[in-house]
C-alpha cells in the first residue's frame, strides 16, 4: 500500500454507548484529499456505521464542521497534507449535545437565529409595492452590512466560543453578527426590535471579547468586531436613555 | 404517528421556502409544513454561484430574455410557461431585494446586472459570486417570521401517500429518532432538487439524490425530458466544484494546452481581444450555451488538444487579465475556491477545468401551476419539469426559476388545500405501517446479502458517464440500460453494517441509491429512445435535430419491467423552431 495515515475518531452512539470512544483508521494519504475525503473513505469502505454531517464540499453549506486536533474546522476545508505524517484526532463540533459521533445537536442555535429576527422589519409607511421597485442601496451601504451576511451557519464560532461553552444562555457570536446584519442594513428599521435581546443579559455583555470566534470564522464574518458594534451602539442607546432622555433615540 | 398540515413542502432549498412564504403570505391560516433531510440553509440551491436572471434594465426586453431561453432550449421549452416566466422574473427579483437579499449595486444604488452565456443583453442580477447562497440565507431567514410554518429538520422522506386517488403527504424518518411517520397534508409539494450524484463528475451537493422525482415516479407520476443532462463546461477536475459562468461573462476565456482559443473552431463566432472594448460580446464564444461548450471540450479531447491532469483531461479558464482588484470585487468566490481546491491563485495562474454534470433540466411533469397529474401533488424548482429549460437550461434562469415557480405552486397548492377534505387518518396509518414493514426487511433484516452501497454506486456512476454522457449512442444506452437492470437486481442483496435508529447515514445512502437508480432507469432509456440530437442529448449516431418526430417531450412511466416511454408536444405558441445561432449576431 501507498503512504497512508491515521485518524482517530470520537466514536458515540446513544443506544448502546454509555461514554464515548475513540476509533483509529488507516486511510490512505492523498496530496489533494480533504479531511472529509478520508471520511467518506472510511464510511464507503471501512465502517458503514460510522456517522457525519456532510454535503457541498466546497466549503458554503456549513454542514461538516468538526474538531480538528482541538480546532474548530469545515473538514470539506482542511487537508490532510497540513498534517501528515501525524495522527488527526477527529471529534465533533464542541459546547453542544453530542447526537452520535461527529453528529452535534444545533437546536439551540436554531431557536437564537429566530429569536433574533434576522429578516427586514420595515416601518409600514415606508414599504412600497414591488411595482416601484428596489430599495436603493449605495455599494457603500451594502459593504457596511455585507461581511456579516456571508455567515454559513456553520457553528465554528459557538464552538470557540469560551463563553457560549460556560454559559449556553449565551446568544452567541454567529446569531449577534446575523442579528447585525439586519441592523446595519439600511433597508432596515428593525433594531429597536432586535436590541431587547441583544443588549440583554443573554447578549453581548456576556462576551468577554476574546476574539476567538473571529479567529476560526471560515468566511471572515468577524462575529467579535459585530458583538464589539453592538455594544457601542447600546451604550449609545443607554446614554440617550437615561441621560439626555431628549434625545430620543430612531 | 400523523401530525396533519394543509400544505407539506419536501425540501427545504429555495423553491421549498419560496412556495412556503407565498402560501404563508397570502393564508396566514392554513398549516404549513417544510420538511427537510438537512437543515434548510443546508440545500443545495446554497451553492449557486453566478446570478439570476431578470429583465430589469432598458435596454433589454422580455421578448429578449424570451427569445434566448427558447432558442437555449432547442425549442424544447414549453413557450406558454417561458412567456409566463419572463414576465414575472423581475418582480420577484425585486421581491428578493425587498426581502434583504444583499444584490451587487450600481454607484447611483440601483441593481448591478452581469452578462451570462447564450444571452444577448445582460441580465443577470448577481450578489459577488454568492446569489444562491444569498438567496438560499434570505429566503430562510425571512421563512422564520412566519408563525404558520412548521419545519421539519432532517426528517427524511421516503414514500408519497396515495389515498382515494391523491396524494396525501408522506412517510418521513425522523433521523434523531429513526421513526417513521405520517405527515400528512391536503397538498404536497417535491422541492427536492436535482440528482447529479447519479454520475460521477458533479458540481452537485451529496445531498442532490434524486429523492423526489423517485418518489413521484413510483407513485405512477410520470417523469419528463429526462435525457437531457446539462454539463457545466468549467468544473475543477477530481471534485466538480463549479467555477461560475460569470467568470466567462466577466470576460475569462478558455484556452487548450496551446493556449489557443478553441471555441473559435466551433461555430460560435470570432474572438476579440481581450483589451478589446467589446470583449465579451454576448452570445459568442465563451458566451456560447453551456451544451455547445461541454460539446466542444469533447471534440478537443479527441483532437488530443486537451491538457491530461490526474483527474482526466482539462482546458484552462483564464481571467488572469481581469486584474486581482476585479478579481476580488466580482469574483471572490471563484480564487477562493480555485485556491483551496486547484491549489492555483486565478489572479497568477489560469483554472483547470472540464466539463461536469450540473443541472437536470427533466424532471416531475408539471403543468404551468405545479400540478402534476396525481391530484394533491405538486412540483417546483429542479426536480420538476414545467418546462421552461427544454433541451438546456439558459446559465442563471434556475435560481430565477425556483423563485417563479416556487410562488405560484405554492399559491395553486393552496387553492387546493381549502378545496379537499383531511387526509384519512386510518388508511394513511395502515401504509405508514406498510412502509415501516418494508424498510425493515429490506434493510435490517438478517443474512442478507454481500453487496455495498458503495460499489453499487460507483458502477452506476461509471455506467452513466461512459454512456449517458455529453455524447451517447444507441449502443452505450442499451448497455447501461441493462447495467442499470442488473444494479437493481443486486440492490436486494444489499448489506447495512449500521442496524440502529439514531442518525443511521447508511440507512438513508441506501434509500438515497435506490431512489437514484430509479433516476437513472428514466434517464437511460429516455436518452435510449430520442433518436435524435438536440441541446444536451447529443446521439452520435443520430447527429441531426428532428422536429418532425421528436418536438416532443418524453414522459417515463415506472412499470414493473422497464419503464413505458411516451410523447407529450411542446407547446409553441409565438416562436417556430428555428436555428440555434451564436455568434453570428451584430
Amino acid at each position: 500500500m501507498a503512504e497512508t495515515m491515521k485518524l482517530e475518531i470520537f466514536r458515540y452512539h446513544p443506544e448502546k454507548d454509555n461514554e464515548p470512544t475513540f476509533q483509529t483508521y488507516e486511510v490512505p494519504f492523498l496530496e489533494d484529499w480533504v479531511i472529509l475525503d478520508a471520511i467518506n473513505y472510511i464510511k464507503d469502505e471501512i465502517d458503514g456505521t460510522l456517522s457525519y454531517r456532510w454535503s457541498c464540499q466546497m466549503g458554503v453549506c456549513g454542514s461538516c464542521g468538526m474538531m480538528i486536533n482541538g480546532v474548530p474546522k469545515l473538514s470539506c476545508a482542511v487537508f490532510l497534507k497540513d498534517y501528515y505524517p501525524d495522527k488527526i484526532r477527529v471529534e465533533p463540533l464542541t459546547g453542544f449535545p453530542v447526537e452520535r459521533d461527529l453528529i452535534f445537536q444545533m437546536d439551540d442555535f436554531m431557536t437564537k437565529l429566530t429569536e433574533i429576527q434576522p429578516y427586514i422589519i420595515r416601518n409600514k409607511d415606508e414599504e412600497k409595492p414591488l411595482d416601484e421597485g428596489e430599495y436603493l442601496q449605495t455599494p457603500a451601504e451594502l459593504a457596511r452590512f455585507k461581511p456579516y451576511s456571508m455567515c454559513i451557519n456553520c457553528m465554528l464560532c459557538y464552538a470557540a466560543c469560551p463563553v457560549y461553552a460556560l454559559d449556553s444562555t449565551f446568544i452567541g457570536p454567529a446569531a449577534i453578527a446575523l442579528g447585525q446584519r439586519y441592523n446595519m442594513d439600511s433597508r432596515d428599521h428593525g433594531r429597536d426590535a432586535r436590541q431587547e435581546l441583544i443588549a440583554s443579559h443573554e447578549g453581548i455583555w456576556e462576551c468577554t471579547f476574546v476574539g476567538e470566534c473571529s479567529a476560526v470564522c471560515p468566511k471572515d464574518v468577524d462575529p467579535a468586531a459585530a458583538i464589539q458594534r453592538a455594544k457601542v451602539s447600546s451604550t449609545i442607546d443607554w446614554f440617550k436613555d437615561v441621560l439626555i432622555p431628549w434625545g430620543k433615540k430612531k | 404517528m400523523i401530525t396533519n398540515h394543509d400544505i407539506v413542502m419536501i425540501g427545504g432549498g429555495g423553491a421549498g421556502l419560496r412556495a412556503a412564504i407565498a402560501i404563508a403570505e397570502t393564508n396566514p391560516n392554513l398549516s404549513i409544513a417544510v420538511v427537510s433531510k438537512v437543515y434548510p440553509m443546508r440545500s443545495h440551491t446554497v451553492a449557486a454561484e453566478g446570478g439570476a436572471a431578470a429583465v430589469i434594465k432598458d435596454n433589454d426586453s422580455l421578448e429578449n430574455h424570451i427569445h434566448d431561453t427558447i432558442a437555449g432550449g432547442d425549442w424544447m421549452c414549453d413557450q406558454d410557461a417561458v412567456e409566463y416566466f419572463v414576465n414575472e422574473a423581475p418582480r420577484e427579483m425585486i421581491q428578493m431585494e425587498h426581502w434583504g437579499c444583499p444584490w451587487s449595486r450600481e454607484p447611483d444604488g440601483t441593481v448591478a446586472v452581469r452578462p451570462f452565456g447564450g444571452m444577448n443583453i445582460e441580465r443577470t442580477w448577481f450578489a459577488a459570486d454568492k446569489t444562491g447562497f444569498h438567496m438560499l440565507h434570505t429566503l430562510f431567514q425571512t421563512s422564520l417570521k412566519h408563525n404558520n410554518i412548521t419545519r421539519y429538520d432532517e426528517w427524511f422522506a421516503t414514500k408519497i401517500l396515495v389515498e382515494n386517488g391523491r396524494c396525501q403527504g408522506v412517510t418521513a424518518i425522523e433521523l434523531r429518532s429513526g421513526k417513521i411517520e405520517v405527515i400528512a397534508g391536503k397538498a404536497t409539494i417535491m422541492c427536492t432538487g436535482g440528482a447529479g450524484r447519479i454520475f460521477p463528475f458533479t458540481t452537485n451537493g451529496a445531498i442532490k439524490t434524486g429523492d423526489g422525482m423517485a418518489m413521484a415516479y413510483r407513485a405512477g407520476v410520470p417523469l419528463k425530458d429526462m435525457e437531457f443532462i446539462q454539463y457545466h463546461p468549467t468544473g475543477l477536475p477530481g471534485t466538480g466544484i463549479l467555477i461560475t459562468e460569470a467568470a466567462r461573462g466577466e470576460g475569462g476565456i478558455m484556452l487548450n494546452k496551446d493556449g489557443y482559443r478553441y471555441l473559435q473552431d466551433y461555430d460560435l463566432g470570432k474572438p476579440l481581444d481581450i483589451d478589446d472594448p467589446s470583449h465579451p460580446v454576448k452570445k459568442s464564444m465563451e458566451l456560447g450555451p453551456r451544451d455547445r461548450l461541454s460539446q466542444a471540450f469533447v471534440a478537443e479531447r479527441e483532437k488530443e488538444r486537451t491538457i491530461p491532469s490526474s483527474y482526466g483531461h482539462v482546458v484552462h479558464l483564464d481571467i488572469r487579465h481581469l486584474g486581482e482588484k476585479k478579481i476580488d470585487k466580482k469574483l471572490p468566490f471563484v480564487r477562493e475556491l480555485s485556491k483551496n481546491y486547484a491549489g492555483i491563485d486565478p489572479v497568477y495562474e489560469p483554472i483547470p477545468v472540464r466539463p461536469v454534470v450540473h443541472y437536470m433540466m427533466g424532471g416531475i411533469d408539471t403543468d404551468i401551476n405545479g400540478a402534476t397529474s396525481l391530484p394533491g401533488l405538486y412540483a417546483a424548482g429542479e426536480c420538476a419539469c414545467v418546462s421552461i429549460n427544454g433541451a438546456n437550461r439558459l446559465g442563471s434562469n434556475s435560481l430565477t426559476e425556483l423563485l417563479v415557480f416556487g410562488a405560484r405552486t405554492g399559491k395553486a397548492a393552496a387553492r387546493f388545500a381549502l378545496e379537499v377534505p383531511h387526509p384519512d387518518k386510518n388508511s394513511l396509518e395502515l401504509q405508514t405501517a406498510d412502509e415501516q414493514k418494508r424498510i425493515t426487511r429490506n434493510f435490517f433484516r438478517k443474512g442478507r446479502g454481500t453487496e455495498r452501497i458503495f460499489s453499487l454506486r460507483k458502477e452506476m456512476n461509471e455506467t452513466m458517464e461512459t454512456s449517458a454522457g455529453i455524447y451517447r449512442s444507441g449502443k452505450s444506452l442499451k448497455e447501461t440500460c441493462d447495467k442499470i437492470k442488473e444494479l437493481k437486481d443486486r440492490f436486494v442483496n444489499i448489506d447495512l453494517e449500521d442496524k440502529s435508529l439514531n442518525f443511521n447515514t447508511e440507512l438513508t445512502s441506501a434509500l438515497e441509491l435506490e431512489f437514484m437508480l430509479d433516476v437513472a432507469e428514466a434517464i437511460a432509456y429516455s436518452a435510449l429512445k430520442r433518436t435524435e440530437s438536440r441541446g444536451s442529448h447529443q446521439r452520435s449516431d443520430f447527429p441531426e435535430r428532428d422536429d418532425e418526430n421528436f418536438l416532443k417531450h418524453s414522459m417515463a412511466y415506472q412499470t414493473n419491467t422497464k419503464p413505458h416511454i411516451d410523447y407529450k408536444d411542446v407547446i409553441i405558441t409565438k416562436w417556430p423552431p428555428g436555428e440555434r445561432v451564436y455568434g453570428k449576431e451584430k
